[in-house]
Parts: structure tokens; C-alpha cells; sequence
């Protein structure tokens, strides 16, 4: 969430979230049926740890601009809830296919939610898009003096909470 | 950054860069705990307890063990441990001498294992290449801002449960509301360093 004060940031976290969420679930998928019940935790975690340290790496050396940017949300997806929540309440009972579709499911929900909330705080808080060079537009007269408070970090409480209650309000989404 | 001042780091810790109004670590227990002023004080002092020892442990291991051995990238899986340890350790030693303590904290304990912010701290710290004692006050630091804030959170929700709330906001979104306000104030203690 912190991350999604632009949406390159967004697509950066959200590919890295999604490579996590997949590899480890088809490699926990696959023990599932050879991990003792009472040490899957721990086993979980070193499996996600493994592959955000892969992620990590891979950014650092192929996009540094984006790794110094996400800086220590990288390392942190680790603790990630979505995650261990998905490993552990599917990628241990289920078979590999399964636990696939299920880490695509749920990562593109959270892509979804993450490129969404970073599209409002960059169009409205720095006043026009700019996505890697190749979309760029900014909003005529308005880009000079935009709404900075939506890029600082309460701007992202802000912009989350009302769209929540925007969604609820449509009936997209439940009450509780 | 090596030679920032204790104080200054403390200050920025606690207040300008606030784990859960800044950096968004936390945020389970922000909003999962806060609803009640006395849990959350708890809360807060359990995490502010296991920062301290996350950020001595994960220093030791790094400065001491790491770096010197160029395994710099193994710390993500490390860190993880050394604080899942830790906390277990703890948890066994209070139980057997001080059940007080135990029956106040306990239950919060095996929570902020895997809480974003125990583990942000002890990222930060390495990326921010702390010495031990910078290291220690900046979890102070951040676990003291951390506390403020869940408080000051509690006691603002406790007051909400009675007022009314349009149908739409109610429950999360007027949370996410009431945090924007909290962190526009924080925004004020921006000049202090």
C-alpha cells in the first residue's frame, strides 16, 4: 500500500507479489504431502523468504530506479498476509493446478486493488500519468498545482477509504 | 547516514516518520487491535519489547555473521527466524517467571512474529547501515510512535461506536478516514529534524 504512490511502483509490487504468491504455492503445493503438520509454518515462510530474496535480487540488478524506489517493501512481502494466508489455507490442501489458478485469482485481485488506488493518488496527487515513458498525459492547468497531499503517505488512507465507502455505496462490494 | 545523531533518529522514528502513519507497517494490528484502548496499549508494548530485541538480534547477526561473510543476501530468510526465535524465547522465559506480564502481554506475542513492522525495523535499520546503538533507538523510536498512535486510534474508535455514521463508511472506511486526519496532524512534527 505504501508502495502506490505512482502506478509503475504499483505494476513493480504488484509483479513481484504475484511471482511470490505463484512460485510458492506450486512449490508448497507440490510438499504438501511430505510436510509434518506441526513445522508447516516455519517451512512456509523459508519457501516465500527464498523466493522474495529471488525477487529482490533480480530487481536490484535489472531495475534499479524501481528496487530504490519499493526499497524495504520489497523484503517485506515476506510477512505479506495474502501470501502465507493463501499457503496456508490453500496451497496445502490443494493440487498443484489448483493452487496455480488460486495465486493468479488472488494476485490479480490485489494488481487490481493496488493499480487502482495508485492510478487516483498519481493522476490527482502529481497531476498527470507517466508509465515508464510510454503512457504519459497530464491533466491541462490542473498538472502546475495538483493535489500533493494525495502523494504523501496519508494520502493513500484518503484515497482507500473512500473508495471503499464508494464501493459499498454501488453494492460492489458487501457490508459488513 | 551513519552519523546522524541519537535524538534525530528517535525524533524521526517516533513522530515525522511514524511506522504506521508513514511507512504503512502495522497496519493488521492498527486496525485489528485498536478497538479497545486497553488492548491496544498492550499491543503496543508487546511490539515496542520485540523491536527492541528484533533490531539487537538481527544487528548482531548481521554486522557479526553476514556481512562479514558476504551473505548480505541471505537476510531476508535470517531476519525472519532470528525474530521467530526470539519472540518464542520470550514467550517460554515470561511464562515461567512472570505470569503477570505473561497474561497481559502473552497472547500478543505469537502475533507480531510476522508483524510488518517488527520486521520493517530491523530492514530498516540494516538499509540505513545503523550502528548497534543508532539501531536500538530506532526501534525505541518506532515502537514508542507505534504505540502513540494505536492509542490515540482506540480512543478516537471507542468514541466512534456511538456516533452515527453514514451507512457506507461505517467500520473500515471511517477508520481509513480517521487515519488520514491523524496523519495530516503528524505531518506538523515534518520541520523537527
Amino acid at each position: 500500500m505504501a508502495v502506490s504512490t505512482s502506478l509503475e511502483n504499483a505494476i513493480g509490487m504488484s509483479g513481484a507479489v504475484l511471482f511470490v504468491l505463484l512460485a510458492s504455492n506450486i512449490i508448497i503445493s507440490v510438499i504438501r504431502k511430505w510436510t509434518p503438520n506441526s513445522v508447516r509454518i516455519p517451512v512456509f515462510i523459508v519457501i516465500i523468504a527464498t523466493f522474495v530474496t529471488i525477487v529482490e535480487l533480480f530487481m536490484k540488478g535489472y531495475f534499479p530506479p524501481l528496487a530504490r524506489s519499493l526499497g524495504i517493501y520489497v523484503p517485506l512481502i515476506v510477512v505479506n498476509c495474502i501470501i502465507l494466508g493463501r499457503a496456508e489455507a490453500f496451497a496445502s490442501k490443494n493440487s498443484i493446478m489448483d493452487s496455480i489458478a488460486d495465486a493468479f485469482g488472488i494476485g490479480l485481485g490485489f494488481t487490481l486493488a493496488i493499480v487502482i488506488i495508485s492510478f487516483f493518488r498519481e493522476l490527482l496527487g502529481s497531476g498527470g500519468i507517466d508509465m515508464f515513458g510510454f503512457i504519459k498525459f497530464s491533466i491541462p492547468g490542473f498538472s502546475d498545482n495538483p493535489i500533493s497531499i494525495l502523494i504523501m503517505p496519508t494520502g493513500a488512507f484518503l484515497v482507500i477509504g473512500l473508495l471503499l465507502a464508494l464501493f459499498r455505496h454501488l453494492g460492489v462490494m458487501k457490508n459488513e | 547516514m551513519s552519523d546522524t545523531s541519537l535524538i534525530a533518529i528517535f525524533v524521526s522514528m517516533a513522530l515525522i516518520n511514524n511506522f504506521i502513519l508513514a511507512k504503512f507497517l502495522g497496519l493488521c494490528p492498527f486496525f485489528g487491535v485498536s478497538k479497545n484502548l486497553k488492548n491496544a496499549l498492550s499491543m503496543g508494548i508487546a511490539v515496542l519489547f520485540v523491536m527492541l530485541l528484533a533490531s539487537l538480534g538481527t544487528w548482531i547477526i548481521y554486522d557479526l555473521i553476514l556481512e562479514p561473510r558476504g551473505l548480505e543476501y541471505m537476510k531476508i530468510i535470517v531476519y525472519i527466524l532470528v525474530i521467530a526465535t526470539l519472540v518464542q524465547i520470550v514467550e517460554m522465559t515470561i511464562k515461567r517467571t512472570n505470569i503477570t506480564l505473561y497474561n497481559a502481554l502473552g497472547i500478543y506475542l505469537p502475533l507480531i512474529t510476522t508483524n510488518c513492522a517488527v520486521l520493517g525495523v530491523a530492514f530498516w535499520n540494516t538499509q540505513e547501515s545503523y550502528n548497534l546503538a543508532q539501531s536500538l533507538i530506532s526501534a525505541l523510536g518506532a515502537g514508542i510512535g507505534f504505540t502513540l498512535v494505536i492509542v490515540i486510534m482506540s480512543g478516537i474508535r471507542e468514541r466512534l461506536e456511538l456516533s452515527n455514521i453514514p451507512k457506507p463508511f461505517k467500520g473500515f472506511p471511517i477508520a481509513f478516514l480517521i487515519a488520514t486526519m491523524l496523519g495530516l496532524s503528524f505531518l506538523g512534527f515534518g520541520g523537527m529534524v
